[in-house]
């Protein structure tokens, strides 16, 4: 790219001065790198931040039944936070994303130990190449299904007379079904470390796999036990990819209503539900106050998450 | 006060007719009418419960349109009709979301002249009754919402006029469906669906405006309150029926909320829950799956729905006739028959009578024990011979409900305090 802006340099910069052909020269690489940047830009303006800031203006507007009406209120911030200052009983929002908060905190905490484990096995203790190929591909082999059909395959299994159940009961081990199995936090729980673990998997393995192998050798060296070389050189080398894969992680959880739904037998609350039925019910700008607060607090996360990481300094 | 209404309105105007521009559609000038030989397609926006092969199969042999279904669920029919009128050429909706479509003027009244067999509807629609008895009118009843002022009127008129909303097509009054082989005891009242012997194996459907009105049933069963109309709270009614609601969910005692007739079988089929609101249908399909499932007429009543066709006004021309020749035939018996023999009710009976066997006749839509074996329309047997359809003839049926499926208008606070219950 700046090779083809090069040749045309120095023709015309020695006539001139030198610095204000150099100027000359930075500013056509600049616009250059705006119009390279420019596609990218537009897609991400058109599909993101023009629905993103139509979403806040909306979140602003008055409703009714069958229409929305261009006019300043706070309202629908008002309705979102209703009941949230006066004590007492929580209100349904602060109810909700604390529900939704329990959800991503156990999510993250599995879904974490459990891809860390897996990616350090891979990256670590398999010798060649080629099996850390087959073993990463089948990680993604449950991605071969839709999202639904993965969680619907739980429901016969969980169930009051489900398998699970039935075994349990033939072996003796218990009297009565388990009632807790399915619709329950567990069953949304089991189906968040189902889906999501993947998302953990690949960032972690991709920052094992750029871990030069001589400073283990050296940690070793050194006298390190393995948990010491564990703990104090692969895990900080490994932060950016647990950062990455516990934004993806978290962010899937709190947006998501359909996994909640299905596996929490619509009985348990999710802000993705919350805006769900608002939606179903015509009241976009309601909806709307509920998806921008929803925004801030995915992003009060990721500032806290980058907070502890410098994201761009590690990658 | 007045003024800046007014300008609002008028915004909303424009910027629904740019909508309509942006659509595609000359919202403005109107679609030119198509002359052409070319058959002619009928946009059908509508659930999936009147939609069939079949009907769309027998409508293009017998008038030479076809049908080009457009399967959404209920509220995204309304959610279509208000934001989308451009994007089908015939509704199907539910009587109970005129009230939010009308107003939008998206939808013209249909020219009762026009319609052949208007004067035959069912006088369930019409006036409310059912041989010549009154029946319960809470909510939103057809009656309320049947016919407007002009064919381009937003106001429901109060009497017989010529223009009509929606034409019906099917309709039912629906109950708790239970499985009588867990229960083993009779179930009469609405009452048993938060009864605590239940606990952990009840269910009811995660709409709000319909799951509200069957906790309204519960609560008037269990003598605690009578609602002047369930279909209609005050906010006041609606925190009662909420408390009765929360307060069974934290003592434990539903075992899920369902949002699809699927969940609903699913639910009742794995024998995770014995009692709870279902659709006629779902209940058939469990039944189908060789499991022991009752529809089970309650001494409170039921509570109705329905649904019809309505047009847009973006509709001229040879689409326009087509959708009225649509209408007609499916006024004039075949698929009214069609319907009747799934458990549902036809608009116009007299016609449907005519092309169902006489035994069919007399167990569907009379109570009667089947002389013979039912069969689905696929052909597959639904009922053995001797059976019995649950709550009887159409008469008694009909004659049962309690209220109609609604839309409040205090809708606003109840789905807000719906979703609490669902954080509750």
């Amino acid at each position: 790219m700046s090779t083809v802006a090069a040749p045309a340099l120095p023709e015309a910069a020695p006539a001139a001065s030198t610095s204000p052909g150099l100027a000359a020269a930075t500013k056509r690489q600049r616009r250059l790198a705006y119009g390279q940047a420019m596609p990218l830009g537009l897609v991400f303006l058109v599909f993101f931040l023009v629905p993103l800031a139509l979403t806040l203006i909306v979140s602003f507007w008055e409703y009714n039944e069958y229409e929305i009406i261009p006019a300043f209120t706070l309202q629908n911030y008002a309705d979102v936070f209703d009941g949230c200052l006066s004590g007492g009983d929580l209100c349904t929002t602060f109810r909700t994303y604390l529900s939704t908060l329990k959800f991503c905190l156990l999510g993250w905490a599995a879904t974490l130990g459990i891809g860390f484990t897996v990616a350090y096995f891979v990256a670590f203790h398999v010798r060649s190449t080629a099996m850390q190929t087959v073993l990463f591909l089948i990680c993604t082999i449950p991605f071969w299904t839709s999202n639904v059909i993965r969680m619907i395959a739980w429901i016969p299994l969980l169930g009051r007379n489900g398998l699970v159940n039935d075994t349990l009961m033939s072996l003796g081990l218990i009297r009565t079904p388990i009632e807790g199995l399915l619709y329950s936090d567990f069953s949304v729980v089991l189906a968040f470390i189902h889906l999501d673990t993947v998302f953990m998997i690949v960032p972690i393995f991709n920052s094992m796999m750029r871990i030069d192998r001589s400073l283990i050798e050296a940690a070793t060296d050194a006298g390190a036990t393995p948990w010491q070389t564990l703990w104090n050189v692969i895990v900080p080398l490994c932060k950016p990819g647990i950062a990455i894969g516990s934004i993806f992680v978290l962010t899937l959880i709190m947006g998501d209503f359909v996994t909640v739904g299905v596996m929490g037998g619509q009985q348990i609350a999710s802000v993705g539900k919350v805006i769900q039925v608002q939606m179903a019910y015509l009241q976009f700008p309601a909806a709307a106050a509920n998806a921008v607060v929803l925004l801030g607090a995915v992003m009060v996360l990721i500032a806290a998450l980058t907070r502890l990481i410098d994201l761009r300094r590690e990658l | 006060m007045k003024t800046p209404r007014l300008s609002r309105r008028t915004l909303l105007q424009g910027a629904g007719a740019a909508a309509g521009l942006a659509a595609g559609s000359g919202a403005i000038t109107g679609f030119p009418a198509i002359i052409a030989a070319e058959p002619v397609t009928l946009r059908y926006l509508g659930t999936a419960v009147n939609q069939s092969g079949d009907i769309a199969r027998k409508v293009k042999e017998d008038l030479g349109i076809t049908i080009e279904y457009i399967p959404v669920v209920t509220d995204e029919v309304s959610k279509r009709v208000v934001t989308q009128p451009n994007s089908f050429d015939i509704v199907d909706s539910e009587y109970f979301s005129l009230k939010k479509l009308m107003p939008s003027g998206n939808l013209v009244g249909m020219d009762a002249k026009r319609i052949k067999n208007a004067d035959k509807i069912t006088p369930v629609f019409t006036k409310g009754e059912v041989a010549g008895k009154k029946i319960g009118d809470q909510g939103t009843a057809p009656k309320k919402v049947f016919y407007l002022e002009g064919q381009n009127s937003t106001k429901f008129a109060a009497s017989p006029t010529e223009w009509i909303t929606l034409i019906p097509t099917t309709y039912n009054a629906d109950t708790l469906g239970i499985r009588p082989d867990l229960i083993k005891r009779p179930i009469t009242s609405w009452k048993e669906l938060l009864n605590p012997e239940f606990k952990g194996k009840a269910s009811i459907l995660n709409i709000p405006s319909i799951g509200i009105m069957d906790a309204a049933m519960v609560v008037e069963a269990t003598g605690d309150y009578t609602y002047p109309d369930k279909g209609n709270m005050t906010k006041a009614e609606i925190d009662r029926t909420m408390k009765v609601l929360i307060e069974a969910k934290r003592a434990g005692q539903f075992r899920a909320f369902w949002q699809d007739f699927n969940e609903s079988v699913n639910l009742m089929a794995s024998g995770e829950t014995v009692i709870q609101s279902m659709w006629s249908p779902a209940v058939t399909k469990v039944r189908s799956q060789g499991v022991a499932c009752t529809y089970q007429p309650l001494k409170e009543g039921y509570r109705a729905w329905a649904t019809g066709f309505g047009l847009p006004k973006t509709l001229t021309g040879k689409k326009l006739d087509a959708a009225y020749d649509f209408i007609n035939w499916f006024l004039s018996g075949w698929a009214g028959a069609y319907l009747n023999r799934q458990g549902y009710y036809s608009a116009v009976l007299e016609t449907a009578k005519a092309h169902m066997e006489p035994y069919e006749w007399a167990f569907w839509m009379e109570g009667k024990p089947a002389e013979k074996d039912i069969k689905a329309p696929d052909g597959t047997v639904m009922e053995k011979a001797g059976a019995v359809r649950d709550g009887g003839s159409f008469e008694q049926r009909m004659g049962a409900v309690a209220c109609w499926n609604s839309v409040m208008d205090e809708n606003t606070y109840m789905v807000r305090k719906w979703n609490e219950f669902i954080a509750a």
